[in-house]
């Protein structure tokens, strides 16, 4: 009788396991992205697409690039640290573009109310008014100049 | 020193290794930008928020969030005198068109801006199962929209109630910190725009950031502090009653 022939069986084995590992290894390099784990378990790509985004706020620094008049002006009153666009809202189109992109100048009688109408749950320490008491349906431009808003200050920038 | 070919092939590996070090660190879209040389926070001043929305509308405008969704909002609370544990909140349409009226006579009322808090041992990424939400390595909790899968479970698993299922897009959206800014060293859109300088972004591996001098000087309070989240969001003047 013819004896068994053990070392057969166990490279058909190891071929069988080596092709597995082959497509295994394969079908990872082909699903993976290959930025995945470059920083750690998420793809590495990920984070250069989420910074590239395009921004809509231009931010102040830009703004007083070309504005350092009204800058100039509000540093010296109240609205010192009330950045520009949180006004004349996203305007980084129109600092790309400034000739054909002109933003809408912001309506007061909407505006200055957002914040300075009183409400119960804002600071005690911040101006509040009731609006319909305060000056009824006159402008606030009329007293209030927006980059410098002290009373009397009259209808100006 | 001579390079021999037995010698080039053993330096293969430590070139591969160095040349990751180097590829690291660096987003392809703001080359000047290091990420392991900032760790991104905020500071949320509530003696000084006046619930103006301001910083809502400028999330949803820079950030693209649908009507109804909300990465930032502003919650107003009012506190009937010692009823702690029952304050009454509202938030009509996440603050964004400001706060009419009253929540009910007298006692304590105040406003809190929520946000992502970006925890260093973030819930929603622990559950992640595919590695589409992580934790950067500036520290900010950030979401791979083309790897999510839409499950839902990073929803779920926030504590906060700061994620939410993008209705067109159907991958999970989150406050992002405004990385596309402040990689370009910008502030985030609603720093920018808050009047009165209640939201200030912090840079906490910046020793030149003011933060550093703040939470040492003022009584800073994190949301939810049993859960042991990491949260890097700070806010001063946080009520006990504040959930």
């Amino acid at each position: 009788m013819k004896g068994h022939n053990d070392a057969e069986h166990l490279f058909r084995l190891v071929a069988v396991f080596a092709a597995g590992i082959v497509i295994f290894l394969a079908l990872r390099g082909s699903l993976v992205p290959r930025s995945f784990g470059q920083y750690g378990p998420y793809r590495g790509d990920a984070l250069g697409e989420i910074a590239s985004r395009p921004i809509s706020y231009a931010g102040y620094q830009v703004c007083e690039t070309c504005h350092s008049d009204v800058s100039e002006l509000k540093h010296t009153g109240k609205h010192a640290h009330v950045n520009c666009e949180a006004c004349h809202g996203p305007l980084a189109k129109h600092a790309d573009d400034p000739a054909s992109v002109v933003p809408v100048k912001p309506d007061p009688a909407k505006l200055c109310v957002r914040c300075h109408e009183a409400n119960q749950a804002k600071p005690r320490s911040f101006p509040q008014i009731v609006a319909a008491e305060h000056a009824g349906d006159v402008n606030c431009r009329q007293c209030h100049r927006p980059h410098h808003p002290d009373f009397g200050s009259g209808a100006g920038k | 020193m001579s390079l021999t070919r037995r010698k080039f092939i053993f330096l293969l590996p430590a070139a591969a290794v160095a040349w990751k070090y180097v590829l690291a660190g660096t987003p392809e879209s703001a080359p000047n930008y290091q990420t392991t040389k900032h760790w991104w926070g905020m500071l949320m001043d509530l003696t000084r928020c006046i619930g103006c929305g301001n910083c809502v509308r400028a999330c949803q405008a820079e950030n693209g969030v649908p009507d109804g969704y909300f990465r930032t909002w502003v919650e107003r609370y009012h506190v009937a005198d010692w009823h702690m544990e029952n304050p009454r909140v509202d938030s009509p349409d996440g603050g964004k068109s400001g706060f009419p009226g009253a929540l009910g006579a007298g006692g304590k009322n105040f406003f809190v801006p929520k946000m992502c808090n970006h925890c260093v041992d973030s819930p929603c990424t622990q559950v992640c199962p595919v590695g589409a939400t992580f934790e950067s390595q500036d520290g900010v909790v950030l979401v791979d929209p083309k790897y999510c899968l839409g499950c839902r479970y990073c929803v779920q698993a926030c504590p906060y109630g700061c994620r939410y299922l993008h209705p067109e897009r159907e991958v999970a959206d989150k406050c992002s910190l405004c990385y596309h800014r402040i990689t370009k060293g910008l502030l985030t859109a609603c720093t920018e725009n808050c009047p009165t300088g209640a939201r200030q972004l912090a840079d906490l591996k910046n020793p030149a950031d003011p933060i550093h001098e703040y939470l040492k000087t003022h009584g800073v309070q994190v949301l939810k502090p049993h859960l042991a989240t990491g949260s890097k969001v700070f806010y001063n003047g946080l009520d006990g009653s504040v959930r």
